[in-house]
């Protein structure tokens, strides 16, 4: 398959996914084992924080890892989606999770737990 | 595949003429750098659009040939 036949299939599962969990992170490797520096960071925020997240390993497929960067418009992974909403990658989950934004917005979204 | 420190430089300033961007090489490799850019460009827009603009700027390089680029971006204040 071409890349233009299997971004629509990667887009739908990514749709779906965001639709189906409140918190998802797309990154490399999984949250036990994160295969990359800038996605263990966002794993341990998202950790440290106590959020209950849904990681997807995009090294598991190409299209996977070609879509989510179409799908955001954002060229680099991890990307963090709270309740279907595409909130960032590493730097900006720092920055949020630094000046607080970040526990504001997982709290209004209700996603934190009290 | 790295990229020159004075490339991406050009990059940044074809694009954000007016900007303030001072750029860090993180590892000396070429290939991990932190970018702030303070640019009008930016004013009213969230941080994830914002970076979006950098990453335009960049011309498809992030992600590929440029591995690392912590981005900083505000609107001059």
């Amino acid at each position: 398959m071409t890349q233009e036949t299997e971004a629509p299939l990667a887009h739908e599962f990514i749709a779906k996914t965001v639709a189906d969990h409140p918190v998802v992170l797309f990154m490399k490797g999984t949250p036990e084992q994160p295969g990359c520096g800038f996605s263990a960071v966002v794993v341990q925020i998202l950790d440290h924080m106590g959020v209950d997240f849904t990681g997807v390993n995009v090294l598991q497929s190409d299209a996977l890892r070609q879509g989510v960067k179409s799908y955001s418009d954002w060229p680099t992974i991890p990307q963090l989606y709270v309740k279907g909403e595409f909130v960032g990658g590493c730097d900006i989950v720092r920055e949020m999770f630094q000046n607080g934004e970040l526990k504001t917005l997982l709290a209004e979204q209700g996603v934190l737990a009290a | 595949m790295p990229i020159a420190q004075g490339d991406l430089e050009k990059l940044l300033r074809d694009a954000f003429p007016d900007g303030e961007i001072r750029i860090e090489d993180l590892a000396g490799d070429g290939d991990h750098y932190r970018a702030k850019i303070v640019s009008s460009a930016f004013a009213g827009l969230g941080r994830v659009r914002q970076h979006q603009l950098v990453y335009a700027a960049l011309k498809g390089r992030m992600g590929g040939e440029l591995h690392a680029l912590a981005l900083e971006t505000a609107a001059p204040s």
